[in-house]
């Protein structure tokens, strides 16, 4: 990350914590509960980020860079567009603690139409299925989660095209 | 296992999020503030127009809110039983999780202002899309 973005970071952080400070001038009942979300969503993400160093790990010691772009480069073909399916299906957590692996992944020239399906696929969440079934009914369930898949590969492939356009 | 090569690769793979951290920090500060500032009994009030401007409606509503998708499926059920289509409902699901206006700065800054502006505006667009077809298919079954 360059030291641009790294202060991004923290200029993003000072924004939210001004916007936090304005909330709690105007509401200021809104503090515990605010502080409460805070703390227990830092705790329900941590195990989370433990687990993406982990991977990244793996994937540093174990992958060379050259397999990563094999099966998830421009000529990965439709095996790069099933791992991102499935790793998409089966990633846990906020979309936004895997920035910073996706990040990774996209200096090693990793395809964004790939980056983009995985991120899509997120929508589908596993342990959450008998919540929206018993929501929505098992039809609209299974019906759901194929749109989503076979969508999430022309969203990527449409993102793809569009973020290499040449303007 | 090559210790010396096991401890750079943890160095690697740490300072990523390390150096993301007041990103995130950020993102989850104002999503807590989001959900505790914006009631969700407020939501059915907003859907009044037709089909279409429903669903395009839910597709908005689902890209600023941001949060656990379980509390997407819970808005999303009392918005049925409001009467709100199962199409806009739909539409609000697959935006809650697949575009993120909160989330959009630290998407920006990590997978570049290009990327993150295009994957959002298509992922928008496909929630409306992946509503239309889901309905449509659970109709004709």
């Amino acid at each position: 990350m360059t030291s641009e973005k790294s202060n991004g970071g923290k200029i993003f952080l000072g924004i939210s914590i001004l916007i936090f400070i304005v909330i709690i001038i105007i509401k200021p009942e809104s503090i515990i509960p605010i502080t409460k979300t805070f703390g227990q969503t830092i705790l329900k993400v941590i195990p989370i980020i433990i687990f993406i160093i982990l991977l990244m790990t793996i994937t540093e010691y174990y992958v060379k860079p050259k397999q990563l772009v094999k099966y998830l480069g421009k000529k990965s073909g439709i095996k790069g567009w099933i791992i991102a399916i499935i790793a998409g299906t089966i990633s846990t957590g906020p979309i936004y603690v895997w920035y910073p692996m996706l990040n990774e992944l996209q200096k090693h020239k990793i395809r964004n139409g790939l980056i983009a399906t995985f991120l899509y696929n997120r929508s589908i969440k596993i342990p959450l299925i008998p919540l929206i079934i018993f929501y929505f009914g098992l039809t609209y369930t299974i019906i759901l989660t194929i749109t989503i898949i076979l969508m999430s590969v022309a969203q990527g492939w449409i993102t793809e095209k569009i973020v290499e356009m040449k303007i | 296992m090559e210790r010396k090569k096991l401890l750079k690769a943890v160095v690697k793979s740490t300072k990523p999020i390390i150096n993301s951290a007041p990103i995130l920090g950020g993102v989850i500060l104002l999503i807590s503030i989001i959900t505790v500032v914006v009631p969700s009994t407020v939501f059915a009030s907003i859907f009044k127009g037709n089909e279409f401007l429903n669903t395009l409606i839910g597709s908005t509503l689902g890209s600023i809110l941001a949060g656990n998708p379980v509390t997407s499926y819970i808005i999303g059920g009392e918005l049925l039983t409001n009467g709100v289509s199962l199409t806009a409902v739909t539409a609000f699901l697959v935006a809650w999780v697949t575009v993120g206006l909160i989330q959009l700065p630290a998407e920006t800054m990590l997978l570049g202002k290009r990327f993150a502006i295009t994957r959002n505006i298509t992922a928008f667009i496909f929630s409306m899309i992946v509503a239309i077809i889901t309905v449509f298919m659970v109709n004709l079954i």
